[in-house]
């Protein structure tokens, strides 16, 4: 039925067969897990499958196929699997156990993702996400993970990104460490069982296909820089999302494309790469040294009132400006939600009021967050209690206490929604490349849903990758292949050529600087919001900074010895190739749907307006070569189950 | 599973049960050192009440040398594992600091070791001056008016002995030094601390080892100023 | 503000290392430690002087990669602060900050102020885990919890593994890292069942790493950015004393 496919613009033609499974949607899981083959317990041993990063995807994917009985060999660039990224979510975990008989269900988490996602999911994916999500808690739970509690002992919720139903489970505000350690842990079992063979400080720097297979990846020891290659008869990727093109994230520093664009160069489709999300509670840029963004929850918002003086330029103290003088502009603005509007609004609505000029703080990017009504109303203890260890938090950064003077808050690139496209078997178009977590494109459509992230990354490792990998060896049994093949070599003699090349160019810049400028480049012409005049620009722009780059690039030391310089080197060229492909596929979505706003295309009150009559479709990418436009694959999407709407937050 | 089987070490072997040795020893001396205070105490009653209780303890016979027969073991004990652990944990830093700083530990936390290797020496020294009369012997052969052996009278001399009295308090002092963090030491690692109880340990620590310092200094001092009084006829 | 920094610099793991004399200058105090070192990197480049080497991650304090003594300090003077989450505002112009790595002999630096902390991996693959498959677990409300019980086992299981604890103890020792994942699982139903076996095991890797041990001297608490409490020091040895001395249930 759907997951039908259309070539356009350019290259071979392709089926993009998303391999959804027939019959009504509430039953497809269940018939596809019958129908999927199974592998013989004997035999599973004897299937290698390499997994490359260890964040909650990850994780989770390498211990329960080893618990299976698979062989596994797990990659990371961390010092330690402990340290992927997923550690930072600070929020929750959305799960659809109606614990609070409120009303919750699989079919209404199902349908809250996909309409928060602008309708640009899979309805297939996300159903079975919302299926799957109750045994993430259940697992987590016997893991050890410490979810907050009631004095009765049972599970307690929290309400999150607006929701109407209270189905996000927590731990404290380390929600994504506890996971991650559960996951962690796991893992750590079944390495000492033997089952599992771990590679931190090992970065992926090609992936190997052989026969039109994805067969092993060459990597390089970060430690000795030794490149050495792994085979297997399946590979995962599960390294994360690519908000560092931005250069100023919240993503952890080391957070890279590398891996996920590699095997776009291979020929792995990448899809919807301009789904971006920009997070509104941030803390601002302080200056040129910044190098990392960090986030606030948004749970702040329930409290604090959004608001910039209505004059531009006035630089008064903000305790100093009356009332009559303070535009709370998203009260203003959506008197219904108020400052509780979705994350692409609000973060909009800031950018907005900054270009007007009445943005606050020395550099004009930021507006106030005001808890002195909360304070008033609440008394400080209670505002204390609710809040403190994000006040201590924003004070231990910026110096100022956010009891005495309104925090100043910007938005900050913080999830990638787009990534390699994947089948509803989690697999590429790569036969064997299999890719989860924020490194697919799959559930989050054009905007995730808060405590989603971690429900997807955990919902493919734990439930889904195991089953359907399965699946791909019973049913295609791989011939043998290792690592002396030729094909390997020939990776591996790449891989050296181009840290050779980085170390030889000895030029003028470091490569912070060419990451800086690549960011700020993209942040302002691909960023909030985009225009055709704006991304034509930064197309122009990319292909001179990527020519400087390989011209003018400083990396000094050698390649075979612990280089933090060349390893972000190789990051940062992926970076600038990625930038470019995101500013095309934002270029040719002339709609605005979820985190990507295009400013031809709003209403009148200057709302995103969703064009489905032409982009009801997933944007898959194949490469062509550098420096060559990309072509595009489209997988339509078909709504059957929930009903196209304009998304209304008035 | 065999290599799970190895990593349990012994109990001798394991850091933890070295530890547990240290402690355990840890209270049966503080037990002893507390309950020799009580009983010296009894100085301040006396020629004759102290005689008595000294000549209760000689006449323990048998039980006197399992007594102190496990006090050497807890004091040996003690020692050795102090030091094994010592060692170790100096190996686990071979390259030191350029600078370090610390933040919470105690000065006497930090100089255990000393501490307790001069406590040990003073023991050996008030072994043979007190128990064994091998130094100082002039202080030694009293015999009170029951014909009893005079401790009474060999404390008050060898105490106005400024040498004898001076190494005393310092040694009273670093003993008090290494209770005050040894003992609340002594529950942590047993076990036997929680939020709540480690400030009641603190500072029943500070206080046992203050007392203990008090208590044994006393004599010294009352000696010396003369408020323990030599008994009639026993001559300086 | 202008400051003097003396750092470590140590080829690879073979290599003696020494201190090394760099001017920082014209540093805004709104800097964070990290983004300083970044800043005087730049500078290093430039005069063809490799960057000093530091491992650094999520830099919002949590994923516990960065690691460095600060004029004697893990983490630096601020307490309850990871190194990247420290910021210049705390330090003096003309301050001389002298920077070295984590110390220990489980902790081999590999370059500069990188160091090799798998020994910590090591101790929780010994045991530091629930010894169950996916699937097959009960509903997650059908093992109630104490709340009590779940956030003492939450102020112990959010360590980051940072490693401060061992880089600050006189004896290089890790009993606060490995007490607070004993004790997280202990004080949990569902850990409670292995809790013998997985203290015995993690105590015996510890010592095989060559941790120093533990002389309650609270340094690591101090300096912990999590503030982790000795108080679950204590635990583990009553753990430890009881999975001796009783026999497995």
């Amino acid at each position: 039925m759907d997951g039908n496919s259309e070539t356009s613009t350019g290259g071979a033609a392709m089926t993009l067969d998303a391999k959804i499974p027939a019959g009504p949607l509430v039953e497809k899981w269940e018939r596809h897990k019958f129908e999927m083959k199974l592998v013989n317990p004997a035999n599973k041993r004897k299937f290698h499958c390499i997994i490359v990063g260890s964040g909650l995807a990850g994780a989770s994917a390498a211990a329960t196929l080893a618990e299976l009985g698979y062989n596994v060999e797990c990659f990371c660039y961390q010092d330690s699997p402990r340290r992927a990224h997923s550690i930072a979510a600070q929020g929750g975990i959305n799960a659809a156990k109606n614990y609070q008989n409120d009303g919750d269900s699989v079919f209404r988490l199902f349908y809250d993702t996909v309409k928060g996602g602008d309708f640009r999911s899979r309805e297939a994916n996300v159903y079975r996400l919302a299926q799957v999500s109750g045994s993430i808690i259940d697992q987590c739970v016997a893991q050890g993970v410490p979810f907050a509690r009631e004095y009765g002992g049972n599970l307690t919720n929290r309400s999150f990104g607006g929701a109407l139903v209270s189905r996000t489970f927590y731990a404290r505000g380390q929600t994504g460490q506890q996971l991650l350690l559960g996951a962690y842990q796991a893992l750590c079992r079944q390495i000492d069982a033997g089952n599992v063979k771990m590679f931190p400080r090992t970065e992926m720097l090609e992936l190997v296909l052989v026969n039109g297979k994805a067969r092993g990846i060459v990597v390089r020891n970060l430690v000795t820089g030794k490149i050495s290659s792994h085979a297997a008869d399946a590979i995962v990727l599960a390294t994360g999302g690519y908000s560092n093109v931005f250069f100023l994230s919240t993503n952890a520093v080391g957070c890279n494309t590398t891996a996920i664009f590699r095997a776009y160069k291979k020929g792995a489709l990448f899809a919807n790469p301009c789904f971006t999300q920009i997070h509104p509670t941030c803390i601002p840029v302080s200056g040129d040294h910044q190098s990392k963004l960090t986030l606030m929850s948004e749970s702040l918002r329930n409290d604090g009132r959004i608001w910039v003086p209505k004059k531009a330029g006035d630089k008064r103290e903000p305790q100093a400006i009356p009332e009559a003088d303070r535009d709370y502009v998203l009260e203003r603005k959506y008197p219904t939600y108020g400052n509780l509007a979705p994350r692409d609004i609000a973060s909009r609505a800031a950018k907005q009021v900054c270009d007007e000029g009445r943005g606050v703080g020395p550099s004009g990017l930021g507006v106030y967050l005001d808890f002195s009504e909360a304070i008033s109303r609440l008394t400080e203890h209670t505002v204390r209690e609710r809040y403190g260890n994000l006040f201590q938090m924003y004070e231990k950064i910026t110096g100022e206490n956010p009891y005495r003077m309104p925090m100043r808050i910007f938005p900050a690139p913080h999830y990638t929604m787009g990534g390699l496209w994947v089948d509803y078997n989690l697999m590429s178009n790569i036969p064997g490349l299999h890719v989860v977590g924020e490194a697919n494109f799959s559930d989050h459509g054009a905007n995730r849903l808060g405590a989603s992230a971690l429900m997807q990354g955990l919902a493919d490792g734990y439930f889904i990758l195991p089953y359907t990998l399965g699946h791909y060896f019973a049913s295609t049994k791989p011939e043998k292949v290792d690592s002396s093949h030729a094909e390997f070599r020939k990776a591996e003699e790449e891989v050296r050529e181009r840290l050779k090349k980085f170390l030889s160019i000895r030029g003028k810049r470091t490569t912070t600087s060419f990451h800086r400028e690549l960011g700020q480049l993209m942040w302002n012409e691909c960023g909030m919001s985009r225009t055709d005049a704006s991304l034509r620009k930064a197309l122009q722009r990319i292909p001179e900074i990527r020519e400087e780059f390989w011209r003018n690039l400083d990396v000094l030391g050698s390649h075979d010895e612990l280089n933090t310089s060349l390893e972000r080197a190789g990051r940062v060229a992926d970076f600038i190739e990625l930038a470019e492909l995101i500013c095309q596929d934002a270029l040719h979505r002339t709609e605005s749907c979820g985190g990507h706003f295009r400013e031809e295309s709003q209403t009148e009150e200057g709302e995103a307006l969703r064009d489905d009559d032409h982009f009801c479709y997933v944007a898959a990418w194949e490469h062509q070569g550098v420096g060559k436009p990309p072509s595009l694959h489209k997988e339509a999407l078909q709504f059957e189950n929930v009903h196209l709407a304009q998304r209304n937050y008035k | 599973m065999t290599d799970k089987v190895q990593r349990i070490t012994s109990v001798f072997s394991s850091s933890i049960g070295k530890k547990l040795i240290v402690a355990f020893t840890g209270v049966i001396l503080t037990g002893f050192v507390v309950g020799h205070m009580l009983g010296n105490l009894q100085v301040f009653l006396g020629q004759d009440k102290f005689n008595t209780y000294a000549s209760f303890l000689q006449g323990l016979g048998e039980l006197l040398y399992v007594v102190r027969g496990m006090l050497l073991l807890a004091v040996i004990l003690h020692i050795y594992f102090s030091i094994k652990l010592a060692l170790e944990n100096r190996e686990a830093r071979p390259i030191p600091y350029a600078v370090k700083k610390y933040r919470e530990a105690s000065y006497a936390s930090r100089t255990m070791h000393y501490s307790g290797i001069i406590v040990f020496a003073f023991i050996v020294y008030h072994i043979l001056h007190f128990t064994l009369g091998k130094v100082h012997p002039q202080y030694y052969h009293y015999i009170d008016p029951k014909g009893r052996h005079d401790v009474y009278s060999m404390v008050i001399l060898s105490f106005r002995n400024p040498l004898i009295s001076g190494t005393y308090i310092v040694s009273m002092f670093l003993l008090a030094w290494h209770l005050s963090h040894g003992f609340s030491s002594l529950f942590q690692t047993l076990g036997l601390n929680n939020a709540r109880l480690r400030p009641v340990l603190g500072t029943l620590g500070t206080l046992l080892a203050w007392a203990v310092f008090a208590g044994y200094v006393s004599i010294p001092l009352a000696a010396w100023t003369g408020i323990l009084k030599l008994p009639p006829g026993v001559l300086p | 503000m202008d400051l003097t920094l003396y750092v470590w610099r140590q080829k690879d793991a073979k290599d003696s290392g020494r201190l090394e004399k760099y001017p920082a200058k014209s540093i805004d105090p709104n800097m964070s430690f990290l983004e300083m070192l970044d800043v005087v990197n730049e500078g290093l480049i430039q005069q063809n002087i490799e960057p000093i080497a530091f491992d650094s991650d999520c830099r919002e304090g949590i994923c516990g990669t960065c690691s460095m003594t600060i004029n004697g300090i893990p983490h630096g003077p601020e307490r309850g602060t990871t190194v990247c989450q420290l910021h210049m505002r705390k330090f003096k112009d003309g301050d001389a900050i002298y920077i070295e790595p984590f110390r220990a002999r489980a902790f081999p630096v590999l370059r500069d102020l990188i160091t090799d902390r798998s020994a910590f991996d090591r101790i929780i693959q010994a045991g530091g885990y629930v010894s169950i498959n996916t699937g097959g677990v009960p509903d997650g409300n059908a093992i109630p919890v104490p709340k009590v019980a779940q956030e003492e086992a939450m102020d112990a299981a959010q360590c980051i593994g940072c490693g401060a604890c061992v880089a600050a103890c006189k004896n290089a020792s890790a009993m606060l890292f490995v007490s607070a994942k004993v004790s997280h699982l202990a004080l949990l139903p569902q850990g409670a069942v292995e809790r013998k076996r997985r203290v015995l095991n993690m105590v015996g890797q510890m010592d095989a790493e060559s941790f120093g041990s533990c002389t309650n001297q609270y340094e690591c608490e101090a300096v912990c950015p999590k503030e982790i409490s000795v108080q679950f020091i204590a635990r583990m040895n009553r753990e430890y004393l009881q999975g001796r001395v009783l026999p497995e249930a």
